[in-house]
This record gives C-alpha cells, sequence and structure tokens, in this order.
C-alpha cells in the first residue's frame, strides 16, 4: 500500500447512517412495538410484514427449524445493511438497525449456507432513493462475490505462509510469501476503505506513522529478505497478521460498494501500480514486485469486465480501448514470466530501468482512459 | 458554476509585429487559397505576425516589453510560431517516442494536439476545461495555467528521423535528404535517454508555469500512443531574436546571440531559416515552409569556469564580458575583427565569415537540473537552433567548434536531436504534419 490518502470508495465511517445494532440472543417475545417478525424454518423464511416505515427497524427472528440459521437484510445489490449469525434451532434473537427508505432484501440461510432464502421488502417514507439500474446492481453484486471469493481463496495461503514463519523456516516462508498477498492486491482499494486494516497488514516501513508499531507483511518480508532471521517477536507478528486478515476476510465483503466505487477501485489499483510497484518500493526487499503488480492489473480487469456490459452502451470507444490497453499490459508482464505459474516472475530487482520504463509507459497507458471509466459508469 | 471563460484577459491583444503588414490585434489566420503559393503575402504575414517584440500600450506612451504584456501569439500562419517569434522568457522542450504502430492513431492524435495547442496559445483550457465538468470524472484540463495569461506561448513541433523508419508508418520515402542523422562530434558525450525522439514539442512562454502546463496537457493527451522519451526545462533565454533588445546572457555571464538572425528581418529568414519549395523536391515537399531543428543539451562546467582569470575568459569567446563587444571593438554590436581574436575564440570560430557563411537562427535557454551528486550544479546551455538547411548550418560549424573551440574545456554536449519542423498550421481545419500524411 501507499500511505493512507482519501479513497473514493466510501469509508466505513459513512456508513454510520446504517448503524446496525445487533441484539443478544434474549429470551424476547420479540413482539416490540412495530416490530416485523421473522420465522425461519430450514425451508421458509416468513416475514410478517414486506412495508415498514424507515428509521428505527426491529425484526423478532424464531428460528422454529432443526439447523443453525443466519437473518441477513441486504440492500438490492447484495450488500448486507445488517445480520445476525448463529441462531440456534428453537431459540430467538432480536435485531435492530436505522434503515433507510428503499428496496430491500431479508435471507434467511439455514445451516449458514447458501444464498438462503429470500424476501423483498420496503422501507417506505423520507427521500425516495435513487434510481437504480439492474445491471449496475448485478455488476455490484457479482464484484462483491469476486472480493468474498478473493479473501477466502486467500485465507489457506496466509496460513500456509505464517506456519513457516512461526516453524521458523526462513525458505519456506519466503515461497509462501508472495503468494499470500495476491487476493489482497487483487481488491486492495475494497479493503483501503476500512481504513483500519490495511494499516496493520500492508504498510511499509516508509508509511509509519509516529509512534504506529510496524506489523503485517512488509515487516515480515525484511525479516526474511534483509534480516534473514526469524526469532520469537516475528512469530508473533505472523498470528497478528493471521488475526488481522481473518477480520478482513469477514468484513470484505460487507463493504460499501458502489459502481462508481468500483471504477475508481479500479484506477486506485493501476495508482497503486504506479507508484509502489513500477518504482520496485514496495517490495524492496522481496522484489516480488511483479507479482503485486499483476495481481492488480488482474483486480482492475475484474472490475472493468463486471462494468463492460454498461459500458459498452454508454461509451463504446472507452469499452474497446481499455480492453485494448489491459491486454497490451498483461503482454508486457508476460515477458516477465519465468516458467508457466500465473504469478512466478522475475525478481524486480532483475529489470532494467528501460524495462521498467516500458511498464511504466504501460501502465499510463491504460490508468488514464481507466480514470474515465467512473464518469462512464455514473451518466 | 460559473460558464466557463472563452475570452481569456487580453485576447485582443495581438501581439504587434512592429513592421508593416500586419495589423495590430489581428490574430485572423491567412486562408487557405491565400498561402498556397507559399511565400508572397502569406508568408510575410506569418513571418510578421510572430515577430516584434514591444506592443501593448498600457494607457501611458511608454512601450511595454512584450513579455510584460501576457499577450498571445497567434497559432495559425505560414511558418510554426516559435521560431521567427521574439523569444520568450521560458521553455519547457519534450521529446516524444510513437508507441502506437497504427497510422491512423497518430494523425488522430497530431489533430488533437494542434486542437488543444491553439486553445492554449489563446489562453484557454483544453478540451472541456479545468472545472465544472463531471464531479465523477477527472477533467480535460489539469488546471495551473487557469486566470494565468496567455503568456505569448507558442507550441512548435518537430519529427525526428526515427518516425521515418522503414515499416513504421510508411513515411520511409518522405524524409528529406536534410534530415540526416547527426553524426557523433569530437567530445560528444552523449546519453541517449537525453538524445533523439520521434517527435518533439517545444513550448516557450513568459510565465514558466504557461510552458509546462502546455507539455503536461499534450504528454496526458497523449498517452497510450505516445510516451515521453525526456524533457528539458529552460530559462533564461541565452539568445534573442529582438536586436533592439538587450542581448541575454548565458551562465557562463557571456552576452550570447548577439548576431542572431532577427525575427523581424524577412530577408535573412527566407535565405537561412525556412526550407524554401526549391530545397524540398518531390516527396519531402511537405517540408516547404518548414525548418530544420537541433536541439543540445550542452552541459557546462561553470565551476571551473568562475575560476578562470577574467582575460582568459574573454580570450575564450573573443568578446569582452562587460559590453559583450568583440576584441579590440567598443561595442556589442561593432562588426567584429575576427583575425584580433586567437584562433580558437569561440565567436571567430562560429562566425558565418569563418563557415562559409552558415548562419543560424539560435533560441536556446539556460538550465540547472538540480546538482550532479558531485556536489555541483547540473547546468548549462540547452542549445536550440532553426536552420533551412542542418548540413549546410549546424554540422560545419559544429564540426569546426568540436575541433578547435577552446571553450571546450568547459563544456560537454550530453543529449542530442534533429527534428524536421514541418511549416505552420494555417486555420482551425489544418494540423500539425498534414503535408507529410496526406
Amino acid at each position: 500500500m501507499r500511505p493512507a490518502r482519501f479513497s473514493v470508495v466510501t469509508a466505513a465511517a459513512t456508513v454510520a447512517a446504517l448503524t446496525a445494532l445487533t441484539g443478544c440472543a434474549e429470551k424476547s417475545d420479540g413482539k416490540g412495538d412495530g416490530a416485523i417478525t421473522v420465522t425461519a424454518t430450514d425451508k421458509s423464511c416468513e416475514v410478517s410484514k414486506t412495508e415498514f416505515p424507515s428509521g428505527h427497524v426491529q425484526l423478532a427472528v424464531e428460528n422454529k427449524g432443526s439447523k443453525v440459521t443466519e437473518v441477513y437484510v441486504l440492500f438490492p445489490d447484495g450488500r448486507i445493511v445488517t445480520e445476525r449469525e448463529n441462531i440456534g434451532p428453537g431459540t430467538k434473537a432480536t435485531i435492530t438497525a436505522e434503515i433507510k427508505a428503499g428496496d430491500y432484501e431479508i435471507a434467511c440461510k439455514p445451516g449458514m449456507k447458501g444464498d438462503g432464502i429470500r424476501q423483498q421488502v420496503k422501507a417506505t417514507g423520507g427521500a425516495a432513493p435513487a434510481k437504480r439500474s439492474p445491471e449496475l446492481d448485478a455488476a455490484v453484486a457479482a464484484y462483491r462475490t469476486y472480493v468474498q471469493q478473493q479473501a477466502d481463496e486467500t485465507m489457506p495461503k496466509v496460513k500456509v505462509f505464517t506456519d513457516a514463519v512461526k516453524a521458523g523456516d526462513i525458505e519456506a516462508a519466503k515461497k509462501a510469501y508472495a503468494d499470500s498477498r495476491i487476493g489482497w492486491e487483487r481488491t486492495e482499494p475494497v479493503a483501503e476503505s476500512f481504513g483500519d486494516i490495511d494499516p496493520k497488514v500492508d504498510v511499509r516501513e516508509d508509511g509509519l506513522e509516529a509512534g504506529q508499531a510496524w506489523t503485517g507483511w512488509h515487516k515480515l518480508e525484511k525479516a526474511l529478505w534483509q534480516d534473514k532471521k526469524i526469532g520469537d517477536a516475528e512469530k508473533k507478528l505472523a498470528d497478528t497478521l493471521l488475526a488481522d486478515l481473518t477480520d478482513w476476510n469477514k468484513r470484505v465483503g460487507k463493504a460499501e460498494i458502489t459502481p462508481t466505487s468500483m471504477a475508481n477501485g479500479a484506477k486506485e489499483l493501476l495508482d497503486e501500480v504506479a507508484t509502489g510497484k513500477v518504482t520496485g518500493e514496495e517490495e524492496r526487499y522481496s522484489h516480488t514486485d511483479l507479482v503485486d503488480f499483476q495481481a492488480n492489473v488482474e483486480g482492475a480487469r475484474e472490475a472493468f469486465t463486471l462494468l463492460e456490459p454498461v459500458v459498452k452502451v454508454k461509451d463504446p470507444a472507452l469499452a474497446k480501448q481499455l480492453n485494448t490497453e489491459f491486454n497490451a499490459l498483461f503482454d508486457l508482464l508476460e515477458k516477465h514470466r519465468v516458467g508457466k505459474d500465473e504469478f512466478s516472475f522475475v525478481s524486480y530487482d532483475k529489470v532494467s530501468q528501460a524495462d521498467r520504463k516500458v511498464l511504466s509507459d504501460g501502465v499510463n497507458a491504460l490508468a488514464e482512459p481507466l480514470s474515465k471509466l467512473a464518469a462512464a459508469v455514473a451518466k | 458554476m460559473s460558464e466557463k471563460p472563452e475570452q481569456p484577459e487580453n485576447a485582443g491583444t495581438a501581439v504587434d509585429a512592429g513592421t508593416a503588414g500586419a495589423p495590430a490585434g489581428s490574430a485572423a489566420a491567412p486562408s487557405r487559397r491565400s498561402v498556397l503559393g507559399w511565400g508572397g503575402a502569406g508568408l510575410a504575414l506569418g513571418a510578421a505576425a510572430a515577430g516584434g517584440s514591444v506592443a501593448a500600450l498600457t494607457g501611458g506612451s511608454d512601450p511595454v516589453p512584450a513579455a510584460l504584456t501576457g499577450a498571445a501569439v497567434p497559432f495559425h500562419g505560414a511558418h510554426q510560431a516559435g521560431i521567427a517569434t521574439a523569444v520568450q522568457d521560458r521553455l519547457h522542450f519534450a521529446s516524444f517516442d510513437v508507441k502506437t504502430k497504427d497510422r491512423a492513431e497518430l494523425v488522430a492524435l497530431l489533430k488533437e494536439w494542434t486542437r488543444a495547442a491553439e486553445r492554449m496559445a489563446a489562453g484557454l483550457p483544453v478540451g472541456e476545461g479545468a472545472v465544472g465538468g463531471l464531479p465523477e470524472a477527472p477533467p480535460d484540463d489539469t488546471g495551473e495555467a487557469l486566470g494565468l495569461k496567455p503568456s505569448r506561448l507558442t507550441l512548435t513541433v518537430g519529427f525526428g528521423a526515427s518516425l521515418f523508419a522503414k515499416g513504421r508508418f510508411g513515411l520511409e520515402d518522405r524524409r528529406p535528404d536534410a534530415l540526416v542523422d547527426l553524426e557523433l562530434f569530437p567530445g560528444d558525450n552523449l546519453d541517449p535517454n537525453r538524445s533523439g525522439g520521434d517527435i518533439c514539442v517545444q513550448a516557450c512562454a513568459d510565465d514558466p508555469q504557461v510552458a509546462v502546463h502546455a507539455i503536461r496537457q499534450l504528454a496526458r493527451i497523449g498517452f497510450g500512443k505516445v510516451v515521453m522519451r525526456w524533457s528539458q526545462l529552460g530559462f533564461g533565454k541565452t539568445s534573442s531574436t529582438t536586436p533592439d533588445e538587450q542581448t541575454p546572457r548565458n551562465m557562463m555571464g557571456f552576452r550570447d546571440g548577439t548576431r542572431n538572425v532577427s525575427g523581424t528581418d524577412t530577408e535573412a529568414l527566407e535565405k537561412h531559416v525556412w526550407v524554401s519549395p526549391k530545397d524540398a523536391p518531390g516527396a519531402s515537399a511537405w517540408m516547404a515552409g518548414g525548418s530544420y531543428l537541433v536541439a543540445r543539451r550542452i552541459r557546462m562546467n561553470i565551476e571551473t569556469w568562475d575560476r578562470t582569470p577574467l582575460q582568459e575568459q574573454e580570450d575564450i569567446f573573443g568578446r569582452d564580458k562587460a559590453e559583450g563587444a568583440p576584441v579590440g571593438k567598443s561595442k556589442e554590436r561593432d562588426e567584429p575583427f575576427l583575425k584580433a581574436m586567437k584562433p580558437e575564440a569561440h565567436v571567430r570560430l562560429a562566425h558565418p565569415d569563418t563557415n562559409d557563411g552558415a548562419t543560424i537562427l539560435r533560441r536556446g535557454y539556460s538550465f540547472t537540473d538540480g546538482t550532479d551528486g558531485l556536489g555541483r550544479l547540473d547546468a548549462g546551455l540547452f542549445f536550440l537552433a532553426y536552420q533551412r538547411d542542418v548540413r549546410k548550418g549546424f554540422i560545419p560549424v559544429q564540426r569546426r567548434l568540436a575541433r578547435h573551440d577552446v571553450l571546450n574545456e568547459y563544456i560537454q554536449h550530453v543529449g542530442s536531436a534533429l527534428f524536421a519542423v514541418p511549416p505552420g498550421v494555417r486555420d482551425t481545419g489544418d494540423w500539425w504534419g498534414r503535408a507529410l500524411f496526406s
């Protein structure tokens, strides 16, 4: 990461309007004034009202099924307004939330798996919500799925890395290091929108604030490549990294994502490449910059690909140009690949200044039109 | 958001040519028809509109130096502005390599660049402007020239030999003979990263921010099609094309460009600077009305120069330091008596009389680019010279200088490029390099 800066991906703070106050699993009858009862079974999800006034909303949940269930209130794009997990068979729970006017879905997930059984509801009153585009909602939902999937696939790889560190195995840890970062790098702007995780896991030494303890990947990178030793402190750092990334994995799917923030996130991934990777600053000890580079561009492309159906209609020339430049940049990266594996790249300290300039020019060639994506989506 | 100002302050103040033929305030480009014959009225108007130094009257009757007027230099004309134009105070020069392989894409870029340049020369932002657009979109213009005057901005484009290479854009037959590959002169220590390039843009303005802004917009428009190969900032013009003004001094403290071609001397310009139709037969006809630009980054060892006794400094140049008068004379503009100078004095070796009359229009700037890591300023002269034929201009002069000039002890050429500078953009339908690509 670079030192923090204002991100267009809305920071968690702005979601405060949707503060979800999850009640305890108390033995309440849930018949509060205006409460909506949600009756969950293994095959159904009954909601007592599909329309209710916006504002302070209370859901009285009862699980009448045989499986543990979860109940969610979701935005149409799949974003979570509030949720309650682990509602055991025969137990009740109360969920309260501040909900703005608009369309939502309530979902029960018997067995805590899958998309759940969904029921459309409406919060009435207040200002009419902005008109939504089903195509863009679908793009955001698909991107949210992608982000969560990346986070899920990352965790086992992180574990390989942290286990190796904890076992004191320098070589194994070095081998697992870059791999453990790929999912993070692909979706970095979403993680950055939380504000608190990124500085713990992906800060570089030069990005530290006064009094900030250095934790995360890059501290371990320095230990492995420069100090060439693993001590107790490093083993503890590995535990911390695993814990912080577990937290990321739990929260990343609930980030505020909009079509515009997706588009800007794609641009930001190229900014990351331009300021950190092309210069060799990001992975200054391991020189695995090209792995991050490839992952950043892949993440940007995923966001673009999901928005592409809309962009093709609104600005076909831009869609064509972005495809051309994405392909060109991947072709440039290809030249530095060693072996067949998607992420086996030459060490960046072996990449000449002239080759770095070619890569940098390729980044500019893509990032300039990519900076127009948000407006094309918002049109 | 208020409306975009389409009329910058001073838009009405065109630089008065100070010569007959160009009405003050007339920014009208000659019609396509009137310049079709190359030369004649169109040429005179182009040269006249570009020349001149003293113009706007600010209420009183004292003429104000052109640099202070903030006026606009007409962009259109038979020749590109920025050659005979009275030299502005600041420079930002950029050399680009073309990345795209698609000729149509390159042509589209040159058209887009031309339209942007027209706007900037008039003091207007490019595209949809710097503010007031979609909040989700980055503005077309980067904005740092908002509220600044046109500042006599000129943008001058040239094409390097590499653009004409076989298998690139089908231009191999259109490379003029005069667009040679510059030889390596004795003492050259050229950095490939400060040399060559497919296309150059020379931005000159009295306000450095205006010059930098202009290059920055063109670079941005060019992303994906061209990449910046090298660039150079310059300050303190070292040669003027306005003999009635004080001759500027270079980083060595000496007046430079005393005998330069005057921007209003139509006859001298035709003889030494503009490519005539006769020079450009057949497939190189597109160069008629153009010129050849040599750019050399000349590093000066100013620290050692500054330790040189005054007498030696004056002997090396062949002029005195106070007045700039040639050896044995008392005034700067006295005719030099070359034989009174040391045989290897800089002025003697560079003088047209020593070089079969070879005369070039110099338009260089001083530079300091930080330090060199050894506690010395990375400073010198960014030499720019325009001529009708480099084989009769820069090359013979530089051969002589490189071999004999005693100044060589204090300077080193570290960057080099040669560009074919096409004729002017005639009107809003025309574009840089149209004749070459048509």
